[in-house]
């Protein structure tokens, strides 16, 4: 019926013309962030575990939060999340060192980035978020509790610093 | 003539006397509406002056006592929920009965669709205003609000299910009156909408009845966030689309009339919603990669879901502007980009709406990098999120939605826009506005600024942040002015505007139009089952998951 038309042949063939682009671009889309996971690497947080907040000054790592060294160059920094502010707030790592945040939550939701690196993460009660990072360049590096989590919400940060 | 003319002006009253229930109904739910955007836009002018330290929160202590987050709640709820909720069963009230050129079936239960969800928006403002619910709209427990704010929520979504109700019940009577007929496009789109938002809505009707209401009425000790902010997000990504598709309803099928042409293609256009449908709700994960507890691969197959998404979408692009590009055409333009010259650029309800779908182009291709698995980790929860948002639902939606108000006003009061210099300005002001607006808050999101945050009192703002703040209270400031135009013109046009007799409401017609659907793209029942099943399998596992291993037992908090 639409090819005895030439009109609308027209326009059927414009058509094919936006939908081959229409399915070409998502699916560029989609081959650059799976080999950006899988090749390079640039994965989001996974499940890590739950764990009881009551619990948490004597649930491993969070019973001793702070920076620990597992292998030479490699740090565990477990902290806790609460209104409104993390403990510790301050970490102190050489450059290229490879940092694994592990946080969870006392009280309520919280955000956790750091600027500049692609930690980003979001802390929830009874949840372990964890991610890995490296640091190649020295300086100060902003922590900031980016989930609104009450009135003192914009004063809960903290920083890295990179020797 | 005049006894030509006799019949013709008593066949228009009759016309406005057949749709008196749908004209009021959509009448007073546009007026809610707006009367929502007005009071939501004005706090948002209060959080950039606090940007960039002017800080009006102190003399008005007395009225809003939780200051900056409460303003910004509200914002958030009248804005986000309320102004679009109470636009969209206004408009589809009002399409979907014009469309098929017959009344709602039920008009009882159309008004009380608008009655039962005033009730709840009544219910859940109370605790708001008193600084019982400053939990934003997104509430993620365990932050815990008043219970009246849960439950008026639900009241409020439970009533949207009226209309689809009202509109299959009417669907079923012009099928009989109507047999073999295709149903007109416009009514097909709005129920398509509205059944994707009815499915989508599992989500939240779970989040609320099972864990929300009963733990903030105490009778449930604690709760699970991890769970009820996964269902959130089934229901919070969908509801995008809830506000965007009567955006859509008005550029295929008003749009193309008022710039003087046709819509491009009716089948494409139903592909297009009908995509819509299966596709809304099984990508919500893409809010929580960075949420603990949720495994990669479901997030990945989540991502891979939500670019599809970007197919209809980039389908929905092209047939509205092959539509103008055809209206250009008509009325005399040339050239390969020169037509556009020639569409209606002195026509406030035209140049609105065109205004919205070349903002919402940067909103959309912002809103693949959010959904982009790992590229997320750059933007997550900051200020770029803000600057998206307002090109998306603050600019394609609500920027549609003023601009069809122009539209709609003959047939809903009677009267012609008062003023369309000041229609035009009220455009003009709020594109300007939101490119600022939008881009700088963009920029402040790539460098680090943390969304939803008091900035103007915090005290880790980074140099790189001081030279951008101010420009986000200059677009603020224009957008407000803009707002101000338009309320003053629905002002003016309510009380002192020009009566006319609006007669029927016509849509654009197309250059392929109903001949050419095949019978699938008629139908709903098949695609409406593999929306459930597609839903049932992106979400199936990671819900099984949380409910399995989850404890209800996190008490709750409100601290503000």
């Amino acid at each position: 019926m639409i090819l005895k038309n030439p009109e609308k042949f027209m326009g059927y063939l414009f058509e094919v013309a936006w939908i081959l682009p229409s399915i070409a671009i998502p699916v560029a889309v989609i081959t650059a962030v799976v080999l950006t996971a899988f090749a390079v690497g640039l994965r989001v947080p996974d499940v890590a575990g739950r764990i009881e907040p009551k619990a948490i000054a004597v649930t491993e790592p969070f019973d001793e939060p702070g920076l620990r060294e597992l292998a030479p160059g490699k740090y565990q920094a477990a902290m806790i999340a609460q209104v409104f502010l993390f403990t510790p707030n301050e970490i102190e790592v050489p450059a290229g060192s490879e940092v694994t945040f592990m946080l969870t939550s006392r009280d309520v939701i919280h955000g956790f980035k750091i600027v500049g690196t692609s930690v980003n993460m979001m802390v929830v009660p009874g949840q372990i978020s964890k991610l890995t990072v490296r640091f190649d360049r020295p300086g100060e590096y902003l922590i900031v509790c980016h989930e609104y989590c009450g009135s003192g919400h914009h004063v809960m940060s903290g920083k890295v610093i990179v020797r | 003539m005049a006894v030509i003319a006799r019949p013709r002006a008593a066949a228009r009253a009759d016309v406005a006397d057949r749709f008196a229930t749908e004209n009021r109904v959509a009448g007073l739910n546009i007026l809610v509406a707006f009367l929502a955007l007005g009071l939501g836009g004005l706090m948002g002018v209060l959080q950039v002056l606090q940007y960039n330290s002017i800080d009006l929160y102190k003399p008005i202590k007395a009225i809003l006592p939780g200051g900056y987050y409460q303003g910004l709640t509200l914002h958030g709820v009248l804005n986000v929920l309320v102004f679009t909720t109470f636009y969209i069963i206004g408009f589809l009230t009002f399409v979907t009965a014009r469309s098929f050129d017959r009344p709602l079936v039920n008009p009882g239960l159309a008004w009380f669709t608008f009655y039962f969800m005033t009730a709840g928006l009544l219910i859940a403002a109370v605790p708001i205003l008193l600084n019982q619910a400053t939990v934003m709209f997104t509430f993620y427990p365990p932050l815990k609000a008043s219970g009246f704010f849960y439950l008026g929520l639900t009241i409020v979504v439970v009533g949207t299910y009226f209309l689809l109700a009202n509109q299959v019940l009417t669907l079923r009577a012009w099928r009989r009156d109507n047999p073999g007929a295709k149903i007109p496009l416009a009514a097909f789109m709005s129920i398509v909408t509205m059944t994707m938002w009815v499915i989508a809505t599992f989500g939240i009707a779970v989040e609320m009845l099972v864990l929300l209401l009963p733990w903030a009425f105490g009778l449930a000790p604690g709760t699970d966030p991890l769970l009820a902010r996964t269902l959130f997000w089934f229901t919070g990504h969908p509801i995008v689309y809830f506000w965007l598709l009567p955006a859509y309803i008005s550029w295929y099928t008003i749009v193309p009339k008022l710039a003087g042409g046709k819509l491009f293609s009716e089948p494409m256009a139903r592909v297009s919603f009908l995509l819509f449908l299966v596709l809304s709700v099984p990508i919500g994960l893409h809010h929580q990669y960075t949420d603990p507890g949720i495994s990669q691969i479901w997030k990945l197959v989540h991502f891979i879901f939500t670019v599809g998404v970007f197919f209809p979408s980039l389908l929905t692009f092209f047939n509205v502007v092959a539509s103008l590009e055809h209206a250009g055409r008509s009325r005399g333009g040339k050239g390969w980009l020169a037509w556009i010259f020639a569409l209606p650029w002195n026509e406030p309800a035209f140049v609105t709406q065109v205004f919205a779908m070349m903002l919402f182009a940067f909103g959309g291709a912002s809103g693949v990098i959010n959904a982009s698995y790992n590229l997320n980790l750059v933007v997550h929860n900051t200020a770029w999120i803000s600057g998206h948002f307002h090109l998306t639902v603050g600019s394609a939606v609500a920027l549609t939605f003023m601009g069809l108000t122009y539209w709609l006003l003959p047939y809903l009061s009677g009267r012609t826009l008062w003023s369309r210099g000041l229609g035009l300005a009220q455009a003009w002001l709020w594109i300007i506005g939101m490119i600022l607006f939008s881009h700088f808050m963009h920029m402040l999101g790539l460098a680090g600024m943390p969304r939803r945050t008091m900035i103007g009192s915090a005290p880790y703002v980074l140099p790189a942040w001081e030279g951008l703040l101010p420009f986000t209270m200059v677009g603020g400031l224009l957008m407000f002015a803009s707002a101000l135009c338009f309320l003053v013109n629905m002002l003016m046009t309510l009380t002192t505007g020009k009566r006319v007799e609006p007669g029927p409401v016509t849509f654009a017609r197309a250059l392929s139009g109903p001949e050419d659907v095949p019978l699938f793209l008629d139908r709903l029942t098949p695609w409406v089952l593999s929306a459930i099943v597609l839903v049932a399998i992106n979400y199936g596992p990671t819900l099984y998951f949380l409910a399995t291993t989850g404890r209800f037992n996190i008490p709750g908090l409100s601290p503000w």
